[in-house]
């Protein structure tokens, strides 16, 4: 139903060259640190931004010119934005008054989105007297009311606390499931991103990155941002050698599947990608026949009960630790140390400063190039749309930094 | 035990400091409502006591009209009531063209970027600075040529210009203080843009809007020297140049009863106006627009 092409530039381009196309009734996120574009994308979709170049349509209607009022749109702001001088009631209803829809139709729409929302018993107070929560739903209410064509959520869910933020954002699921209208989601936050979206769109400095199903990002990230960004804790990252069918890593050397190790073959030094939970603790791990196992000094070991983190320093060539500070400062975090984290399981009994032996589960590895970042291993059929752009972006990022 | 002593001796202090700044403050008004009761033997003597001796309307029938009124002073009421008339008119038509100009003026100077606007805003603040008498003596003269003297709009436009600086200012600070979403908002659930200033963001600037209104209504109702330059009868007069024109049979001896009393009429009005809008700006001010 939407399909979007645009790009936009005012000295600094905030979104450059993206397109998406949004399937109808489909929950598309738009996911990315602070500043990526993703917040401005979404205000052009709703037309409260200019389009510099590039055409949007919705339906099969191009809107670039269009006034936020005759594009039947309903967004949610960050802030909500709730009219303060009108009651709940009446908040819901200003666009069917301005629609001048008959007070019979208006009250029964009302209701309707009042309990769809849970809302009946506050419907006559004003939005200064409701919490967090109950706004939130208001403004989900002024949007589902208007039957429009799609909804758009400006970062709903950030200015609640981490448990209302959970209920909240099992409730937009849910919503969306049940009204089957196509949504457009921007976040910052990848729990949201993962758990709500049917596919997400990840951007970074206005560019898109990668274009999946949360599974295919996480499983295939296209490059070392993707795979930074989408994760919690994040991949690590090592300097890797390619040699035959093994890996060289600063701790060992691991095997890899052949058809990996073909496609990363005589390119010199790489970037490994490995997920804490591909790692696991030697003496713990029975079935070893996948991968390979190497020793390594602990420094720090956080038992969560179900699980166990540990941190393993590890000492990077210039090159790589430059790679790696500038993927930092892309996802607006900031790492001192070059250290592993590894995920183990909650039996291991690995203790602080010990040297122990370390499961890696070598087929899970993901080879990236450390110029330009694209991920050398990814399979493509399984990895959504990787805009070819995003590579030629991603080599241009140290001067682009600077 | 020490701390509550403080706390009742500051209790204490803090209602004689009260005390004394009322006194002070409503002494005078308190002056001129007892002078509007007393008879002129009275507000002639020598040493008047604060108190009439002997409680009279009459000042009071004189001034509005009714009853018996003292010889001598028969035109009188006509031409108060006339100037009252005068000041009604005069200050609420000011009133309404300097909120609606101010409130169009400052919604522009909020939110969109033009070129000038800095010079627009220090320009609106320099008429502000103008001495109104700087002016009298040109504007007799411009008015005078236009057919403009001694008419309502002679005095309406001069008081819309002099309150126009500091109604904008007001206002777009207000404008400002409203969040751009508010809007945006509207204009995403389908409001022109009219539609969103109209329903979304006047009646969230209304206390300002109110305050401004305030302000431009006691400018206009208590101004003195061009009411009195511009006007030369009755038809367009105002209270206060009216009030000069008060004289008692007694050249050496001002009518004082008489013009405590018009002063006692003239303020009535004001304390019901800043009572009702009052409510109105506190009304305002209790809601929350945004996550607070």
């Amino acid at each position: 139903m939407v399909n979007i092409v645009k790009r936009y530039g005012d000295g600094f381009p905030a979104v450059n060259d993206v397109s998406i196309d949004v399937q109808d009734g489909e929950f598309m996120i738009l996911v990315g640190p602070s500043g990526c574009g993703k917040s401005t994308l979404l205000r052009m979709i709703v037309g409260l931004e200019d389009i510099t170049s590039g055409d949007m349509v919705i339906g099969d209607r191009l809107v670039n010119d269009l006034a936020p009022r005759d594009r039947n749109l309903a967004m949610v702001f960050q802030n909500y934005a709730l009219y303060p001088h009108l009651s709940v009631y009446e908040n819901i209803a200003f666009p069917l008054r301005l629609a001048k829809a008959p007070d019979a139709e208006v009250d029964e729409k009302v209701r309707a989105a009042a309990k769809t929302l849970e809302l009946e018993e506050h419907l006559e107070r004003k939005p200064g007297n409701l919490s967090g929560g109950q706004r939130q739903r208001v403004a989900m209410g002024r949007a589902i009311v208007r039957e429009a064509d799609a909804f758009l959520f400006d970062e709903p869910l950030s200015n609640l606390d981490a448990k209302l933020r959970g209920q909240m954002r099992t409730e937009i699921a849910r919503l969306q499931k049940r009204l089957g209208i196509t949504t457009v989601y921007v976040t910052h936050d990848q729990t949201e991103a993962m758990t709500l979206g049917h596919r997400v769109a990840v951007l970074k400095r206005g560019v898109l990155q990668q274009l999946a199903t949360p599974r295919e990002l996480y499983e295939q990230p296209g490059n070392l941002f993707v795979a930074g960004f989408i994760g919690s804790p994040p991949m690590n990252f090592l300097p890797a050698t390619v040699e035959g069918n093994s890996v060289k890593l600063p701790f060992g050397t691991v095997q890899l599947p052949p058809e990996k190790a073909q496609k990363a073959a005589g390119k010199g030094l790489l970037m490994a990608g490995i997920r804490p939970e591909h790692f696991e603790d030697a003496s713990v791990k029975t079935d070893r026949a996948s991968g390979s196992t190497f020793r390594a000094q602990v420094d720090v070991v956080e038992w969560l009960g179900n699980e166990t983190y540990a941190y393993i320093p590890f000492e990077a060539p210039p090159e790589v630790e430059e790679q790696l500070r500038q993927l930092e400062r892309d996802l607006d975090g900031e790492s001192l140390h070059t250290q592993l984290v590894i995920s183990l399981d909650g039996a291991s009994r690995i203790e602080e400063g010990e040297e122990a032996e370390i499961w890696v589960d070598g087929s899970q590895i993901h080879l990236f190039d450390p110029a330009t970042g694209e991920n050398l291993t990814v399979d493509h059929e399984r990895a959504g749309r990787i805009p070819t752009l995003a590579m030629a972006e991603a080599a241009e990022q140290p001067s682009a930094a600077g | 035990m020490a701390a509550t002593a403080g706390a009742t001796r500051t209790k204490v202090g803090t209602w004689i400091g009260f005390i004394v700044i009322l006194v002070w403050c409503l002494l005078p008004v308190v002056w001129i409502l007892s002078l509007s009761f007393k008879g002129p033997g009275e507000t002639a003597a020598g040493s008047p006591q604060f108190l009439p001796k002997d409680w009279t309307l009459q000042n009071y029938r004189d001034i509005l009209g009714f009853g018996t009124v003292t010889p001598g002073q028969e035109s009188t009421h006509k031409d108060f009531l006339d100037a009252l008339r005068n000041s009604f008119g005069i200050a609420a038509i000011a009133t309404v063209l300097s909120v609606i100009f101010a409130t169009l003026a400052a919604y522009a100077i909020a939110r969109l970027d033009f070129k000038g606007k800095r010079l627009v805003l220090s320009l609106a603040l320099a008429i502000a600075m103008f001495p109104v008498v700087a002016l009298v003596g040109p504007l007799f003269d411009l008015w005078r040529t236009l057919g403009l003297f001694n008419t309502w709009p002679g005095l309406i436009i001069p008081y819309m210009s002099f309150t126009l600086p500091l109604a904008i200012w007001t206002l777009s600070a207000f404008f400002r203080e409203i969040p751009w979403e508010m809007e945006q908002a509207a204009q995403v659930d389908g409001a022109t843009s009219w539609q969103a200033f109209r329903k979304v963001i006047v009646p969230l600037a209304a206390p300002g809007v109110f305050t401004a209104a305030i302000l431009t209504f006691f400018f206009a109702w208590n101004e003195f020297v061009l009411a009195i330059s511009l006007t030369s009868t009755t038809s367009s007069r105002t209270v206060p140049a009216q009030l000069s024109f008060f004289v008692g049979p007694d050249p050496f001896n001002p009518p004082y009863g008489l013009l405590a009393t018009a002063s006692v009429v003239v303020t009535v009005p004001i304390i019901i106006i800043v009572l009702l809008f009052q409510r109105k700006i506190v009304a305002g001010l209790t809601s929350g627009a945004v996550k607070g």
